[in-house]
């Protein structure tokens, strides 16, 4: 892979236009432009996208916002509906109906909702066929555009509007579920988690690595929302910082089979740095909630003591 | 030149697929339609022919492979039955919606529940308002003959809608009859090659599918897809018509079978049109003034034409392979009954549901139906309009 370079990145054509109606500050848009600044110049794309935020503010008819060829279908299906478009781009190419030197890449975007609950199906499908693609999930942590209910990818004790903190509940009562790693058990060749930091090398990277690597690629992006996680909207990059510092959200790769982290905090910061920051915990620091913060800590040291084990088993 | 064999529905779909040796084909197996994706595997397996096939996790996603391949630029399809198209159905409105020109071979089968593999029209008649051309066949015949008919319709500029080819589950998917097919260039050349105007591989040129429309725009997009599919009977019948100078065999948006002088006509969809047409010349024979219109094309809906086949005869019997839970008819019972009301066309109009989950329709329950309507005409009794035939007792 090449080296990397901020400025020069950050010079690139924006493939994803302002003018869009996402709201300020939101995560989703920033993942977005970050990984397609990965592409090559000179290369195509087609972008898939599941129904969400992301589709209906930024293609919203007679407008849109994308520069390259763009499809969106529905809400659960934006793997399978990208595997037509590969599976389309190599018939035509086999049949001499394309130009030989042009070059397309594939990449859909899908929220939490659409990828981990109700498109994780089509997902699963399109990873285990190996489909010349990369999907890339922006993980908000619930369905933001809805109105902020609960996915299978927002943090216990998370409030949101269908697991309401009230004198009854403390938010929602599951765990995350560990999509990267469900989707690095498809044996795809590459894998990553990652979000944003002040030189968004480590997103860049990955993205570039999953766009150039043959076969099925997976991303999963914390992009955080403002309106759903409740934290001040120009703090985005601290909250980022905080993830991964917490270790709540672990920066890794797994690369054919082997897993590496590509971040390690020198200090792993205690989970209340990361929670405090953001509306939607606030009911975790009530003097008599002081358990659900231990049970936080402990599920987030939890998975991190076994991510670091897979990343060492390796070497 | 033509050449004659022996084969099932199923062979017949799974040959002309070979013959047009379309670009994309994703499918997940149903009974009985499974044998599509089968055959077509094996011709892939065996270099007969060269589609890139997508074998999906779900129905879902077949259709949803189905439309991301079109839209990409390459001529695809895929094909089921039942609760496969049942699956399908956010997606039949999205292929449609998004005017893409595919082809879906489907083989009638019972929707569930109780669950029952066998032939109804309940899976072809849940998805008649998702915006698809839809074709039924009679025989084996029929089902290849409209399959190469397929995408001159549905690729026609003036149509751009997507294409249902429906038949008769195992009555005509699994049951082998003589068949006559034609030669690989003759269909080559027939359906020629998909040129799209505007698709997503298309370098240089992006464009962007499946928007999020506002109320200012969305019912004019509907209005045009409307307009499409009214559009598609001229291209319906206009590639029938070349389709009869290449083969010889004549279509049309339905069949008319010994109308000419009828008092009393049957409508009927599908294979069972076999079995009413049997009886027609059982009764003929008898001197009863009887006939059959086969419907060919459901949708678009030809609700003049058939009034105007109608107008003369003194009683129809509308057959429905299908209960739609309205309490008032089926499908064909009720747009044959709107049609004939907006001509002005006030005949006696008997609705049968007849056949369900595979139960048999025999030349016996055609001759009940034609007695009970001569019945009706000649001594008034009373008919129920909304009626089940070949019940237990």
């Amino acid at each position: 892979m090449s080296s990397y370079n901020l400025k020069e990145v950050m010079s690139k054509p924006e493939r994803l236009a302002p003018g869009h109606r996402m709201c300020a500050g939101c995560g989703a848009t920033i993942g977005v432009r970050a990984v397609l600044r990965a592409l090559h110049e000179g290369d195509h794309a087609v972008i898939g996208n599941a129904t969400g935020c992301l589709e209906v503010s930024t293609y919203m008819y007679p407008y849109t916002a994308w520069e390259d060829s763009y499809i969106h279908n529905a809400f659960e299906n934006a793997g399978a509906t990208l595997s037509g478009v590969e599976t389309a781009y190599r018939a035509l190419k086999k049949r001499g109906k394309l130009p030989e030197d042009v070059n397309f890449k594939f990449i859909t975007f899908g929220g939490d909702g659409g990828t981990y609950d109700i498109g994780f199906q089509s997902l699963s499908g399109a990873m285990e066929r190996g489909h010349d693609m990369v999907y890339v999930c922006y993980d908000n942590g619930a369905y933001m555009n809805t109105g902020i209910q609960r996915s299978s990818a927002t943090p216990m004790y998370a409030d949101t509007t269908t697991t309401p903190v009230g004198s009854k509940s403390n938010g929602k009562m599951q765990n995350r579920k560990d999509l990267a790693s469900i989707i690095a058990d498809h044996d795809v060749p590459y894998v990553a988690q990652t979000t944003f930091t002040n030189d968004f090398k480590d997103l860049h990277m990955k993205a570039e690595k999953a766009i150039y690597t043959e076969g099925a690629c997976f991303l999963n992006i914390m992009t955080p929302c403002p309106r759903g996680w409740r934290y001040e909207t120009a703090d985005i990059m601290k909250i980022c910082k905080l993830a991964v510092d917490t270790c709540y959200w672990p920066m890794f790769e797994v690369d054919h089979g082997k897993w590496r982290l590509t971040y390690e905090p020198k200090k792993k910061l205690p989970i209340e740095d990361f929670l405090r920051e953001q509306g939607r915990f606030k009911h975790l620091f009530k003097p008599e909630n002081e358990d659900l913060l231990v049970q936080f800590q402990a599920e987030v040291d939890r998975r991190w003591e076994d991510l670091q084990y897979k990343c060492a088993r390796e070497h | 030149m033509a050449r004659k064999d022996r084969m099932s529905g199923n062979e017949a779909v799974a040959y002309a697929i070979k013959q047009i040796n379309p670009d994309v084909m994703p499918a997940f197996p149903i009974t009985p339609s499974t044998e599509i994706p089968q055959m077509v595997s094996n011709y892939i397996a065996n270099g007969q022919m060269d589609t890139e096939f997508i074998p999906v996790e779900s129905e879902h996603s077949s259709m949803s492979a189905t439309i991301g391949a079109e839209a990409a630029g390459a001529r695809s399809l895929t094909a089921t039955s039942s609760a496969g198209l049942a699956l399908m159905w956010e997606e039949l409105l999205l292929a449609a919606s998004n005017r893409m020109p595919c082809a879906l071979a489907l083989v009638n089968r019972t929707l569930s529940g109780p669950i029952n593999i066998n032939c109804d029209h309940s899976d072809g008649m849940g998805a008649r308002d998702t915006g698809w051309i839809q074709i039924y066949a009679e025989s084996n015949q029929e089902v290849y003959d409209n399959f190469i008919q397929a995408y001159p319709i549905a690729e026609d500029p003036r149509v751009h809608l997507p294409i249902m080819i429906c038949q008769d589950g195992f009555i005509t998917s699994h049951a082998v009859m003589n068949i006559e097919l034609l030669e690989d260039g003759e269909v080559k050349d027939f359906v020629g090659e998909y040129e799209p105007e505007e698709f997503l591989l298309n370098p240089g040129k992006p464009i962007a599918v499946g928007p999020y429309s506002v109320s200012n725009y969305a019912m004019e997009a509907r209005k045009n897809q409307e307009e499409a599919l009214e559009r598609s009977k001229e291209v319906i019948l206009e590639v029938a018509k070349k389709y009869e100078a290449l083969s010889g065999r004549k279509y049309g948006l339905f069949e008319e079978y010994r109308t000419e002088d009828a008092d009393y006509i049957m409508v009927i969809i599908g294979s069972a049109a076999g079995t009413a047409k049997q009886a027609v010349d059982d009764l003929r024979e008898q001197g009863k003034k009887v006939g059959v219109i086969k419907l060919r094309v459901f949708r678009p809906f030809p609700a003049d034409e058939l009034a105007e086949a109608l107008k003369n005869c003194k009683a129809v019997a509308i057959m429905d392979r299908t209960e739609s839970y309205n309490g008032n008819g089926g499908p064909l019972g009720s747009e044959i009954t709107a049609g004939l009301f907006r001509n002005k066309v006030m005949i006696e109009a008997v609705n049968y549901i007849y056949g369900l989950a595979g139960r048999d329709f025999t030349v016996t329950d055609v001759y009940d139906i034609f007695a009970e309507l001569q019945d009706a005409i000649e001594n008034g009794t009373k008919v129920e309009q909304f009626k089940y035939i070949g019940l237990r007792k």
